[in-house]
């Protein structure tokens, strides 16, 4: 065999280029292996984490708890206890009040934000850099922050908002509003910057070609612009919707889940059954029914987003 | 007024007037919690539940904080979390770069049966609830010693940092185009050295860019050191919720110094990459 290695100053023919001979120092069962070989450590680092995943459904199928350290086999005893009580279907309620409503207002007004921004005012040139403050903070400490602010007796926005010393805002009525409040605060920055990234991406012809018609700016928003930033808006809700469903740090820096249980969110609730009384079993049993809420909610959406961005790739085509 | 839509036309009308007030809300709102939080922190004690916005403003607190004096006030070692924040969250970063970059290079530039598998995988951690995998780790870390221990918590912080550098440095490799690399190896280079000298530096803003964003939510995360470390290994998050809990003895504006501390360094680096920040917030799917 004759290689066909040569010098750095080759000069070959076009063709050549376009088609490159295999280099035969190299033979072909090692090339053909080669991206499993870099991706070994990645997969090491799956594995690692994949046990105690599954250690976890393992263990909502025990009686595994600290008080208990010789666990047996229950069956599904863990998932029947579970379903049938009110406590888990109330945390299914607030899980899903708290994603739902947070998503949706995080959505509406980073669609608003996004759009008075693009505006290329002055105003909003100088805010553009600091929308992302509140994203960046850790949601712990941002939560801390709120907390003290919503103390009724010295806290910031009674007195700012005269509400006088008794209005509480982490009452039983209003404690799941105010975290929504919070994850509001903290993630619309999220939503925005995404759909600015999506609005800038826009093509011009089509809106100059509908404003020499005279489309009104509703009409064009909904006709053109919402068609052609759909995927970018439904990757922004794909990301709050699912971090809201497995929502633990703003509400139990918050409220610890309380008043009673008004916060009460599948993973604050599996966190009481798993780490506060040390019940992994009945912990790992909230924490699979709610993998497989967020796996299923995770599934529809993704294929939503890839129905959209064939539409939006079509339309822009 | 249609002509607003449009990038790059300015006129002042009651609209665009209007949008800028709306605008100026949001932000009064957005940035109303961290000018309090900074005027908490330079507060004193005795002003801190009894003054809202006229006081004598002092730096004190800062310095408390951080020195033996606050941890006998309010017995958080917070100096000491700060530390153990950097070792973590530089370890993890480290860890997730050394073994993320060759998949995400093997995942970006070939197609290989399982590759979209192990991309998925990924993304599922990302996605996942996160007690589902920390709750047997927290029986495991006591069994075997890994509780409260950096290397511990490195390695759980795998969960947030690799998906984010895998996923984020695919969709570099895969915007470079191949035919470099293959004019590298046309010239004599071995595909390693293809690798390092011509794909790997032109990926650098990626790696910067990923690398400082999976800094950031190792930083920010609390979840992890919270069940699975106790004194020697929490972190930043942990210590400054830790403020809020010292029966009876509250000491808002020691939090609030501490709250400013700690959100500190991702906002520096959030602000030196924020032109990637788009694309790496939503792990390479919106390229802006």
């Amino acid at each position: 065999m004759t290689t066909t290695v040569t010098g750095p100053h080759r000069e070959g023919p076009r063709q050549e280029r376009e088609a490159p001979p295999p280099l035969p120092t190299v033979p072909a069962w090692r090339r053909r292996l080669r991206p499993y070989l870099l991706s070994v450590p990645a997969v090491a680092i799956i594995i690692g984490i994949l046990y105690p995943f599954v250690l976890g459904v393992y263990y909502s199928f025990l009686n595994y708890a600290a008080v208990n350290p010789n666990p047996v086999w229950v069956g599904l005893r863990n998932f029947k206890a579970v379903l049938t009580a009110p406590e888990f279907w109330h945390s299914v309620q607030v899980t899903l009040v708290y994603a739902v409503s947070a998503t949706a207002i995080e959505t509406v007004l980073g669609i608003g934000i996004a759009l008075l921004l693009n505006r290329s005012s002055i105003i909003g040139k100088i805010f553009e850099k600091v929308l992302i403050l509140p994203l960046m903070i850790a949601p712990v400490i941002a939560a801390v922050i709120w907390k003290l602010m919503f103390n009724p007796q010295f806290g910031v926005l009674n007195h700012v908002l005269g509400l006088g010393s008794t209005f509480d805002w982490l009452s039983r009525d209003r404690a799941l509003w105010s975290t929504v409040l919070v994850d509001v605060w903290i993630y619309t920055p999220f939503v925005a910057i995404l759909v600015l990234a999506g609005v800038r991406s826009l093509p011009k012809e089509p809106f100059e070609a509908s404003d020499v018609d005279g489309a009104g700016w509703f009409y064009m928003f909904r006709r053109l612009m919402l068609p052609m930033m759909w995927p970018y808006i439904l990757v922004a809700v794909i990301f709050r919707l699912m971090d809201c469903l497995k929502i633990f740090d703003i509400v139990y820096v918050l409220t610890a889940g309380g008043p009673g249980n008004a916060t009460r969110t599948l993973q604050v609730g599996a966190f009481e059954d798993s780490i506060t009384n040390l019940n992994y079993s009945r912990g790992s049993t909230y924490m699979f029914l709610l993998w497989i809420i967020v796996f299923a909610v995770a599934r529809y959406l993704v294929s939503v987003l890839g129905r959209a961005q064939r539409r939006a790739a079509g339309a822009e085509g | 007024m249609a002509r607003e839509m449009m990038p790059g036309r300015r006129r002042f009308t009651a609209g665009s007037v209007g949008a800028d007030l709306l605008i100026l809300l949001w932000f009064v709102f957005s940035l109303f919690p961290i000018v309090w939080m900074v005027l908490l922190a330079l507060k004193t004690r005795s002003q801190q539940t009894s003054t809202y916005f006229a006081f004598s403003p002092t730096l004190e607190n800062f310095g408390t904080v951080m020195s033996r004096r606050g941890e006998d006030l309010t017995s958080v070692n917070f100096s000491g979390a700060l530390l153990s924040s950097v070792l973590n969250c530089g370890g993890a970063v480290l860890v997730s770069l050394l073994i993320g970059i060759p998949a995400a290079y093997a995942a970006g530039r070939w197609k290989y049966r399982g590759s979209e598998d192990l991309m998925f995988q990924m993304l599922s951690f990302r996605f996942a609830p996160e007690l589902m995998v920390v709750v047997p780790l927290f029986v495991i870390y006591n069994q075997t010693g890994l509780f409260d221990t950096t290397y511990g918590m490195i390695w759980v912080l795998q969960l947030v940092t690799m998906p984010l550098v895998v996923w984020i440095l695919r969709s570099y490799f895969q915007d470079l185009s191949p035919e470099l690399e293959q004019a590298a190896l046309l010239d004599g280079y071995t595909r390693r050295r293809a690798f390092v000298m011509v794909a790997l530096p032109l990926v650098r803003p990626g790696i910067a860019a990923a690398a400082l964003l999976a800094f950031i939510f190792a930083w920010n995360n609390y979840v992890f050191p919270l069940i699975l470390t106790d004194s020697e290994a929490t972190t930043v998050t942990v210590a400054v919720t830790k403020f809020l809990g010292g029966g009876g003895q509250a000491y808002y504006n020691l939090t609030a110094a501490a709250a400013l501390i700690g959100a500190l360094p991702p906002l520096v680096l959030a602000l030196t990459i924020q032109r990637y920040l788009v694309r790496g917030l939503s792990f390479g799917a919106v390229k802006a």
